[in-house]
């Protein structure tokens, strides 16, 4: 670590030293201030702004069909799930019946990405800490979730596939096999990933025990997603809250009451295979017919406020709209999980060495630019 | 408790209060001043406990700025959405609720770099996305920037 001119020694001995903003281990441009009693940490303050590009501020001036596609910048590996979320408010206020072809694909697609997110964790986590194969295992499946995405909507990163009232194309007809292929190549290669890191005694010994969170403190600090349902709450968006015909669907939700860095790690395994649980009753059964309902070309809302939330892969991302009856929002808010589950990281790793630190923020797996919006 | 129970348990604690019921959530819209003892009954009281506040923003009405709380309760799953109004917008200050939801703390951290709403007794209100030295507050609607230029 390099030290810079705001490192220094403050009056009570401590040493405060800067985390970023161009740390690996931060995955963005996160600046973490950390006070230390020699290794200890004793405080951690997140500094944000980095990539602040004011996306609340962009939506006001942008129509109700264009809003949406900011969202993909925000968490990029859930840019479905922030796409959906902007779509399903605008269905919710106009009371669009969206096709069920349309919300079966939407489903599925969301779970590939769920699937696609949680992997690159898996991914991330290792090489945080100093695992590198790891990386180079997971990187087959995500590759290959990858170019289905490419094939259904043409891009690979912000994919912008949801719309209001249904999705922007019809998935092409080798969708179902090629799914199905990934799917299976998914499942034969499971074990090795809880083989070579979930099964490896190192990784195990740095994430036991270390940044244990508890129920109460998950509630009160917001925390939603894996890292609140690692330490006990029920706060599955998709169960609580159902949208695009989840209620149909069979599937549990992951519930451990560890609360330590091992039980975050847990959860995103044990989701993973959940999602494809969810792919596999969807993937024969895709019903014919429209795959987006008719909307008037210019989209405009009645006059009041609407909320909106769905299921991230890291938690519960909320849209609220306060229409004022034109065609642009008069007021766009996005709740977004990862800015909750930062206030977490200063919580939790007070006491922990410096070296938990980076297993702490491994396993929050955080994504910067939906922090920063 | 369903809505019109919330209503009635919510007037009885604190009479000087008007509901919004239009959107999907029951909205209870009370002065700023009032905010932090009808929120700490909300969060204590056996009969309420949003323990959880999963939304914190600010909305800007040009004539007075409306602070939005989205409060769910873990316990009786009921969900409530309490507004503050901020009539003065030139100084526009409120009690923080810190000290109830430490989910508080970065959002009033956001409201205050973005609107300029000063939190009382917060424990480190600072500006969290611009820098230290800049001027104006971006998601008002009075806001101008010096540096945009029309096409």
């Amino acid at each position: 670590m390099i030290l810079g001119e705001e490192d220094h020694i403050n009056e009570e001995g401590e040493f405060v030293i800067n985390m970023g903003p161009q740390h690996p281990s931060t995955h963005g441009v996160l600046r973490l201030k950390v006070w230390l009693d020699g290794e200890t940490i004793k405080k951690v303050e997140p500094h944000l702004g980095y990539i602040h590009r004011s996306i609340e501020k962009m939506s006001e001036s942008l129509s109700y069909r264009q809003y949406g596609y900011l969202t993909s910048r925000m968490d990029y590996l859930s840019a479905h799930m922030n796409n959906l979320a902007c779509a399903l408010v605008v269905e919710k206020a106009l009371q669009i019946q969206v096709p069920e072809r349309a919300q079966a694909i939407r489903v599925i697609i969301c779970e590939l990405a769920r699937i696609s997110s949680h992997i690159l964790w898996f991914a991330s986590a290792g090489l945080d800490l100093g695992g590198v194969t790891p990386f180079f295992y997971a990187f087959r499946d995500r590759e290959a979730i990858n170019n289905i995405m490419e094939e259904t909507c043409g891009a690979r990163l912000t994919m912008n596939y949801m719309v209001p009232g249904g999705v922007i194309a019809d998935v092409p007809s080798n969708f179902q096999a090629r799914v199905k292929e990934v799917l299976k190549q998914f499942k034969d290669n499971y074990h090795e990933y809880d083989e070579i890191l979930m099964g490896n005694v190192i990784f195990q010994n740095r994430m036991m025990d270390v940044g244990v969170l508890t129920k109460e403190d998950a509630i009160a600090l917001g925390c939603t997603g894996p890292v609140a349902r690692a330490s006990g709450v029920s706060c599955d968006i998709r169960k609580l809250y159902p949208y695009d015909g989840y209620e149909k669907l069979q599937f549990d939700e992951v519930i451990l009451t560890g609360g330590d860095s091992w039980a975050r790690c847990q959860v995103r395994m044990a989701e993973m295979l959940q999602s494809v649980h969810i792919i596999e009753q969807l993937i024969d059964n895709i019903p014919e017919g429209d795959i987006v309902a008719k909307t008037k070309n210019v989209i405009k809302l009645p006059k009041g406020e609407f909320y909106q939330r769905v299921e991230t892969a890291r938690g519960e991302l909320g849209v609220y709209i306060v229409s004022d009856g034109a065609s642009t929002p008069y007021r766009c808010k996005y709740r977004s999980p990862n800015f909750a589950n930062l206030s977490a990281i200063p919580h939790i790793s007070k006491g922990h060495k410096i070296g938990d630190l980076i297993a702490i923020m491994a396993t929050i797996d955080l994504i910067i630019p939906d922090i920063d919006r | 408790m369903t809505n019109e129970e919330l209503k009635n348990s919510f007037t009885q604690i604190f009479p000087a209060v008007t509901f919004d019921e239009t959107g999907e959530f029951l909205n209870a819209i009370i002065p700023s001043e009032e905010l932090l003892p009808v929120m700490k009954v909300l969060r204590s009281s056996k009969e309420f406990l949003f323990d959880y506040l999963f939304c914190l923003t600010c909305v800007d009405w040009k004539d007075h700025l409306m602070m939005v709380y989205f409060l769910k309760s873990n316990t009786h799953n009921h969900t409530i959405v309490v507004k503050a109004k901020i009539t003065d917008t030139v100084n526009p200050q409120i009690e923080s609720v810190y000290d109830i939801w430490k989910t508080a703390e970065l959002n009033e951290d956001e409201v205050f770099d973005l609107f300029g709403v000063k939190f009382l007794n917060h424990p480190n209100l600072r500006r969290i996305f611009l820098e230290e030295d800049w001027v104006g507050y971006p998601l008002r609607k009075n806001y101008v920037d010096e540096h945009m230029i029309e096409l």
